[in-house]
């Protein structure tokens, strides 16, 4: 029995230090970006003293900054949209036969299966040939595509358990039907509405590919603006810091998503 | 009846969407692919696309490459489900949501980071040359590119597989282990085939990017290596829109291939958890 219990107790070890093992290598790139931030040196790694230099360098920065504004400007309005048409879609989808349905829901599914570099390149050559050149809207247009299938994906569970009979009560006791929409079946989708918009911003904010592909010259997301930085001179001292409040972002909004799927549900999604 | 009328026209917005921005992109695709210049009807591009010798070194390369991050992320992410299933239920959500959370930063920093760790004058040797121990040659190889792939694309090999472990019926494995089958028996008869659409799903999600890459091998392969993804792209930048579409649709045909190979056995739903 004594070497029963032993094993076991080694067995969880190796399982714990396993776990570990991974979240530091996984870990690793944030933790050099976070460190590397508050460090004073800025042309090697060495560590020579803690500083908030580089945050200044960040907001000092315009070429930077105005990357952000674009970035959470495209990443906010195409998931607006998105979540909008995506919500409509999903009440609509469920209303269409089962084979209108997978017919809908596999062309949906597209853009999420298919490899990104192929999508963003059908859409620049499509607004190149058909739209009359590349815009902020192209990038608009691309993000919003990118981000529906999300949308769907995370409003369409909540609107198959959404129970009919209610919204035709309302509709009897003399609501229209957006009164109705608005007042008893809006609330009971909101969770799986509010997933989908977070879902989508986050996925715009990260995008690389599609933006690299369908921006006009001078346009730039964070992403675009950092591979073409690091892609000519390296890492800026600035990027780190920038990192950094990223990482914390992410972390903040991770939290209160998830915070509150557990708390309508016990679990969030599926 | 009427309510119902009224709300599939709801869905005509996004389906003249869906037409305009996902069926009639890809439509241009193959447009291109298979014109010339001048706009007449051609298998040239693709023909020329598969005879070059750059271009199938490419392909190659990105094919070996992808087939090894994704190797490599199934053997690490396979036990780590396991080992996170076996925590306590409270643990258990926190821990899974470490792992899943660098699925939501910012990719090309999280390539920048790794460069620096790895670089010839990185972190990585810094730390090497002051221990005493001779540096890491790894910067700008084939090497680099897989780690990057690895850390970078390892939450979308886990989620799946960790989706439908923690899924799998505790009483399947009791009852295996009543009817006398051993915890090597019970693995590869009950639980190893339960978890196997989330595999699938787990390989289709990191090859099919993998393959398709150009943006790492950019940042890690410092510019020298070129996989698909690269010739694709320098095609595109330099208004080669023919010849590219014509290598584009060369990677689609492996995309398709990769999800029909897996699509008959994947789990939908496996992927899509936050």
């Amino acid at each position: 029995m004594k070497i029963k219990g032993f094993l076991r107790g080694f067995g969880n070890f190796i399982q714990r230090f396993y776990i570990v093992f991974l979240l530091i290598i996984l870990y690793l790139p944030t933790a050099v970006l976070v460190m590397m931030s508050f460090n004073e040196n800025t042309s090697t790694f060495e560590w020579t003293g803690f500083s908030i230099e580089k945050y200044k360098m960040l907001f000092e920065n315009e070429d930077i900054l105005e990357s952000v504004v674009t970035t959470v400007g495209i990443g906010l309005l195409s998931a607006l949209i998105s979540t909008v048409l995506g919500t409509l879609a999903c009440i609509g989808i469920m209303a269409m036969s089962r084979k209108l349905q997978t017919v809908i829901k596999t062309t949906t599914n597209i853009p999420m299966l298919n490899a990104d570099i192929v999508t963003a390149i059908a859409f620049m050559l499509f607004f190149v040939r058909f739209f009359g050149g590349l815009g902020t809207h192209t990038v608009l247009i691309a993000h919003i595509t990118l981000t529906l299938p999300y949308v769907i994906l995370n409003v369409l569970p909540k609107i198959t358990q959404f129970d009919y009979k209610i919204y035709e009560a309302a509709l009897d006791l003399g609501a229209t039907n957006f009164q109705a929409f608005r007042k008893v079946m809006l609330p009971d989708i909101m969770p799986g509405v509010i997933t989908g918009f977070i879902f989508a911003a986050t996925l715009s904010f990260n995008d690389f590919t599609l933006t690299y592909f369908t921006k006009p010259a001078g346009f730039e997301t964070i992403s675009t603006k950092i591979y073409s930085a690091v892609r000519t001179k390296g890492i800026r001292p600035e990027h780190y810091a920038l990192a950094t409040i990223l990482f914390v972002i992410v972390l903040l909004i991770l939290f209160i998503v998830n915070y509150k799927g557990n708390k309508n549900e016990g679990k969030k999604d599926k | 009846m009427k309510i119902k009328l009224s709300k599939k026209w709801l869905a005509s917005p996004y389906i003249i969407w869906m037409v305009g921005f996902i069926v009639l992109p890809l439509i241009t695709i193959f447009i291109y692919g298979f014109t010339a210049v001048d706009g007449g009807f051609t298998f040239e591009n693709i023909i020329n696309a598969a005879k070059d010798k750059v271009n199938m070194k490419a392909l190659g390369l990105s094919l070996i490459i992808s087939a090894i991050s994704t190797v490599i992320c199934f053997l690490l992410a396979y036990p780590l489900a396991m080992c996170l299933n076996n925590l306590k239920m409270k643990r258990k959500t926190f821990v899974a949501f470490l792992f899943i959370l660098p699925m939501w930063l910012n990719f090309t920093l999280q390539m920048t980071a790794i460069n620096a760790l790895l670089e010839q004058e990185g972190i990585i040797n810094l730390v090497l040359t002051k221990l005493g121990i001779e540096p890491l040659q790894i910067a700008n190889t084939p090497t680099a590119i897989v780690i990057g792939m690895v850390i970078d694309y390892f939450p979308f090999m886990l989620l799946p597989i960790y989706n439908v472990i923690s899924r799998i019926d505790h009483r399947l494995i009791e009852a295996s282990k009543d009817l006398g089958a051993n915890s090597v028996k019970t693995f590869f008869k009950i639980i190893f085939p339960l978890s196997l659409p989330g595999v699938i799903s787990g390989i289709t999600m990191v090859f099919i990017p993998a393959i398709s890459d150009f943006a790492i091998a950019e940042i890690l392969g410092g510019g020298r290596l070129l996989l698909i993804g690269n010739i694709i792209e320098q095609d595109f930048k330099l208004g080669r829109y023919n010849g590219g579409s014509g290598l584009a649709l060369i990677l689609m045909a492996f995309v398709l291939i990769t999800m029909a190979v897996t699509s008959a056995k994947s789990d939908k739903e496996g992927g899509h958890m936050l």
